[in-house]
């Protein structure tokens, strides 16, 4: 599955990245304590999480995730989604809760990292 | 142990910049301005401040209570962020103070407390009587991220301190990762469960950064000498916090 595939399937908003969907996702992450996705998560996984800080993005480039889907309706500043789109960074918005929005990737075929 | 304390001179005063009173839910009932105030003489403090969750109620009762022992009382709040990062504010008057809860009331959500599961918030006078309950949940993140609390803290003349970064809740290590280096904090608290040195090995990245601790108080005996001042504090925003828990102005 491509990121592309990930925006269909929760029927995301795409604000940031948008030309960097091409990317294979290796498997998915969620977690909202940016610490443990430092020390969990995997190159080209996508991130699920509520939080909508700089921070996200810089451990995104860090850790070369493929998207970062970003929950609960919340919507990053402006100087997020610019430093995101700078990076080539897929950001994803989405209504749903994390839970529901794992649930559908699951089903999609998209497995967690451990 | 911080290795940079053996070679200052004694400190003029002792502060403990992070105590609670029983208008945070959590603190216990002992936590009322003529204790809190005796026990900080006891101990020699010259400077407290008070840093009740996300309200500022109690300042005032403790500030009345501590000027009959010439004890200095820095208004102060612990707010929780959006992003569940406590950090404690700190400034110079009440009335900057009040403006930044003016900030905060707006940002939290309209929940009320459950005394029988977080504890009483309670406001008193500085006899310790009764005044009323806070009804509102203050055990909450108020909606305004760390950013926006550190600009605002600021632009009333406030500081802003990263609260016990070495634990695993509502720490801004363990929630955001890392600390951004540009992010206009004026220190870095470490929880009395670990040390400074502990700290800068076990997060290389805060290095740089000045490290302090504080009680975090919630109960009288908690309370204790954690900064030792150079001067008298004309203004929070001259606190030059050193990177070996030491202090100049």
């Amino acid at each position: 599955m491509k990121a592309s595939d990930l925006v269909i399937e929760l029927h995301a908003q795409v604000v940031a990245g948008a030309g960097n969907l091409d990317r294979e996702v290796t498997g998915g992450y969620a977690s909202d304590l940016l610490s443990c996705v430092m020390a969990a998560a995997q190159p080209g996984n996508v991130w699920i999480t509520l939080q909508a800080h700089m921070n996200v993005i810089a451990i995104a480039v860090l850790l070369d995730l493929s998207a970062v889907v970003i929950t609960e309706g919340v919507h990053p500043d402006a100087e997020v989604l610019a430093r995101a789109e700078e990076k080539g960074v897929p950001v994803l918005l989405c209504p749903q809760g994390t839970f529901s929005a794992v649930a559908q990737l699951a089903q999609a075929g998209i497995g967690g990292v451990r | 142990m911080d290795d940079g304390a053996t070679q200052q001179a004694p400190p003029m005063l002792w502060a403990d910049l992070h105590i609670h009173t029983v208008a945070s839910p959590c603190a216990e009932i002992e936590m009322l301005p003529s204790l809190i105030v005796g026990r900080a003489a006891a101990l020699g403090l010259g400077c407290i401040a008070i840093t009740d969750h996300n309200t500022t109620a109690n300042i005032q009762a403790v500030a009345r209570c501590a000027s009959a022992y010439g004890i200095r009382v820095i208004p102060g709040m612990e707010v929780q962020t959006r992003e569940e990062v406590h950090l404690l504010c700190l400034f110079d008057t009440i009335e900057q103070a009040f403006a930044w809860q003016n900030i905060v009331d707006a940002a939290l959500p309209d929940m009320k407390n459950r005394d029988d599961v977080f504890g009483a918030q309670l406001v008193v006078d500085e006899n310790d009587g009764f005044v009323r309950l806070i009804e509102r949940m203050l055990l909450i993140a108020a909606d305004i991220s760390v950013d926006q609390t550190v600009l605002e803290v600021n632009r009333l003349g406030g500081i802003v301190i990263a609260a016990h970064i070495d634990r695993q809740a509502y720490s801004i290590i363990t929630a955001l990762g890392f600390i951004p280096p540009d992010m206009n904090l004026a220190a870095l608290e470490v929880s009395r469960a670990t040390t400074i040195a502990e700290a800068k090995k076990r997060y290389p990245f805060v290095q740089n950064w000045p490290l302090i601790t504080n009680s975090d108080a919630h109960r009288l005996d908690e309370m204790c000498r954690s900064i030792p001042l150079e001067h008298e504090i004309a203004s929070v925003r001259k606190l030059m916090f050193g990177k070996q828990g030491s202090y100049t102005l």
